[in-house]
């Protein structure tokens, strides 16, 4: 039986051993080296680390390469769960996320050269066997050998699928990132209910563009090991200079994308498949894309130059394991208006909540998103508070308990029926990619020293967090280096304007309201 | 050259650009810098730079930024 997504690994291994199964620019592994090394890690971490203890997080720092995936799948072997942290985090962050979690250890899977200074074993070292004592001992006996396949045979058949196989960490609104705990199960259900509705063929080679401390890569990771297919790591230089990206997904003959909105924008916002030269031959049959908003202009340019593409819209929050809904382009938008999220994926169920928690069923009357599903996550991890605000018994369903997740993500019904996203119920953005909680920014900005009072408001049009602030001494510059210390780059505001008396409503709070008015209005 | 400064100032107020001369190589700017300073440039220059004007050696310091924009202006 399948439990866990290592039973598909090891199916992977004995049907097709000698597949290319995960490539970066410098390295690939097959199926059979893949689940070797997947052993190879898990067997070092039971001997060495985790001594039998299960259900533990273990972190990764995390690099853009196929070594990552394997620390990942390694460490489910251990019978844990793995929680990718990216090594160019403010340290201050990254010593947060590591308070909260209490990890058994830290792996380093990168080709080094970050600046992270946690105490991390080396990957790569476990891999060629120099690792701590396994070298010292020089005593690989085979019985000694056999003795750790034993003991991994042990930890493998007592894991359910209901165990966790990684959290990964989004913004909180009170100022403390969230893990968001899924367990195999419900990427089980995942790629399942992927094969439903998109139905990769074998062998499909699926373009990883999304960094893996974000949920976007699961999809790669997973449906790839699901139709014996191949991963192939792009590198993020390519995304940066992108002169160079197209011809590189026709080398390493992907077929299928699954990106980042952000991303597959640059592409068109350079045009960059504009000047492709003619004998470039991309095989390329999947474009699809989710985390916020697609502009319909950049889908246009996409649809334009590759028409033969399938192009499908995803949506759905990490708490419910990547998506919950999708829609495949079936017809040319005019720019401007909007793209469905479409109808529900196989085995999930949606619906919307007004807020007295009723159902709504009519058309174009906006509610909450609330989705149910093997997909929920377990929660959030060490945060029983957080967890019951979000994953919450449906009101309508009173003879037993069902869990919905409220997504804060407000839609409605067109007249075809389609799922339409609104906006937010709260603070959160989406920003370059990120989402972003604004309360978290502000609550960085004003325990700065020198910061009288701060907030922040998005500027939807111009793609800008504008941060308005108040304060006795202190310039754009030092606010961002003490922003730096504690937030990534892509949560710094983009703008920032200096009030001498930030305004105030008749409740003693920030004028919200005001401020955006004014801002928004500024040319 | 002020104009450009200004621009990548405001666009990454955490980087000496006066200094550094391996912005792309050193992965100091990232996808989002470049699209936000390209935008920018291309605005305030009416100028149009395109993908194969993205390359690592037009954007490793200010100064090739600068070089990049005279000759795009020349050409225009």
């Amino acid at each position: 039986m399948i439990k866990t997504v290592l039973d598909l690994l090891w199916r992977q291994e004995k049907e097709r051993p000698e597949q290319t199964a995960l490539a970066d620019e410098n390295s690939e592994v097959t199926y059979r080296a893949y689940a070797s090394d997947v052993r190879k890690i898990g067997s070092y971490l039971l001997a060495h680390v985790t001594h039998g203890e299960i259900r533990k997080p273990v972190a990764v720092l995390i690099d853009r390469n196929l070594r990552s995936i394997e620390t990942f799948l390694g460490i489910a072997c251990s019978g844990n769960f793995y929680v990718p942290v990216d090594p160019a985090l403010p340290e201050m962050r990254v010593q947060t996320i590591l308070n909260e979690l209490q990890p058994l250890a830290v792996l380093d899977a990168t080709d080094g050269g970050h600046k992270c200074k946690v105490p991390a074993l080396s990957v790569r070292e476990i891999l060629e066997g120099t690792e701590g004592d396994m070298s010292a001992a020089g005593s690989k006996t085979e019985t000694a050998e056999s003795g750790r396949e034993q003991n991994l045979e042990t930890i493998l058949s007592g894991m359910i699928d209901t165990d966790p196989l990684y959290a990964i960490f989004t913004s909180g609104s009170t100022g403390v990132p969230k893990g968001v705990l899924i367990a195999h199960r419900s990427v089980l259900d995942l790629v399942h209910s992927f094969e439903d509705a998109f139905n990769f063929p074998d062998g499909n080679v699926f373009g990883n563009q999304a960094p893996f401390d974000f949920d976007v890569s699961v999809k790669d990771i997973y449906n790839a090991l699901y139709c014996g297919g191949t991963v192939q790591v792009i590198p993020k230089r390519m995304f940066v200079m992108p002169k160079t990206l197209i011809p590189y997904l026709a080398e390493r003959k992907v077929n299928t994308i699954i990106w980042a909105v952000s991303a597959v924008r640059i592409v068109a916002d350079f045009k960059v498949l504009t000047d492709v030269e003619p004998e470039t031959s991309l095989q390329l049959k999947d474009v699809m894309f989710s985390g916020e908003v697609m502009p319909v202009k950049a889908l246009n340019y996409w649809m334009d130059n590759l028409p033969d593409v399938r192009y499908v819209n995803l949506y759905g929050p990490t708490e419910i394991t990547c998506n919950c809904t999708y829609y495949v382009v079936d017809r040319r938008f005019d720019a401007g208006s909007a793209l469905p999220i479409g109808k529900v994926l196989p085995n999930m169920r949606i619906c919307l909540m007004d807020e007295q928690q009723h159902r709504i069923r009519e058309t174009g009357r906006i509610g909450e998103i609330c989705v149910e599903g093997t997909g929920l996550a377990l929660g959030y991890y060490n945060n029983p508070e957080k967890t019951a605000e979000s994953f919450v018994r449906d009101p309508e369903t009173t003879g037993y308990q069902n869990l919905v997740y409220r997504t804060g993500d407000l839609g409605y019904y067109d007249e075809t029926g389609a799922l339409m996203f609104a906006n937010r119920s709260d603070s959160q953005i989406k920003h370059m990619g990120h989402r972003i909680e604004l309360g978290e920014v502000e609550a960085a900005l004003n325990a700065i020293d020198f910061i009288t009072i701060a907030c922040c408001i998005y500027d939807t049009e111009r793609e800008k967090i504008v941060c308005i602030y108040q304060s006795e001494a202190g310039d754009k510059k030092q606010i961002v280096a003490e922003l730096g210390k504690w937030l990534p780059k892509y949560m710094w505001p983009n703008k920032y304007l200096k009030y001498e008396q930030i305004p105030m409503n008749a409740h003693g709070k920030i004028d919200r309201a005001l401020l955006k008015q004014e801002i928004l209005q500024k040319k | 050259m002020d104009e450009i400064m200004e621009i990548l100032e405001e666009a990454r107020p955490d980087v000496d650009f006066t200094k550094e001369t391996r912005l792309i190589d050193d992965e100091i700017l990232d996808s989002f810098d470049i699209i936000s300073i390209v935008g920018e440039l291309n605005d305030a220059f009416d100028i149009e730079i395109n993908v194969n004007d993205l390359l690592p050696e037009n954007f490793n310091s200010a100064e090739a930024i600068f070089e990049l924009v005279e000759k795009l202006r020349q050409e225009a």
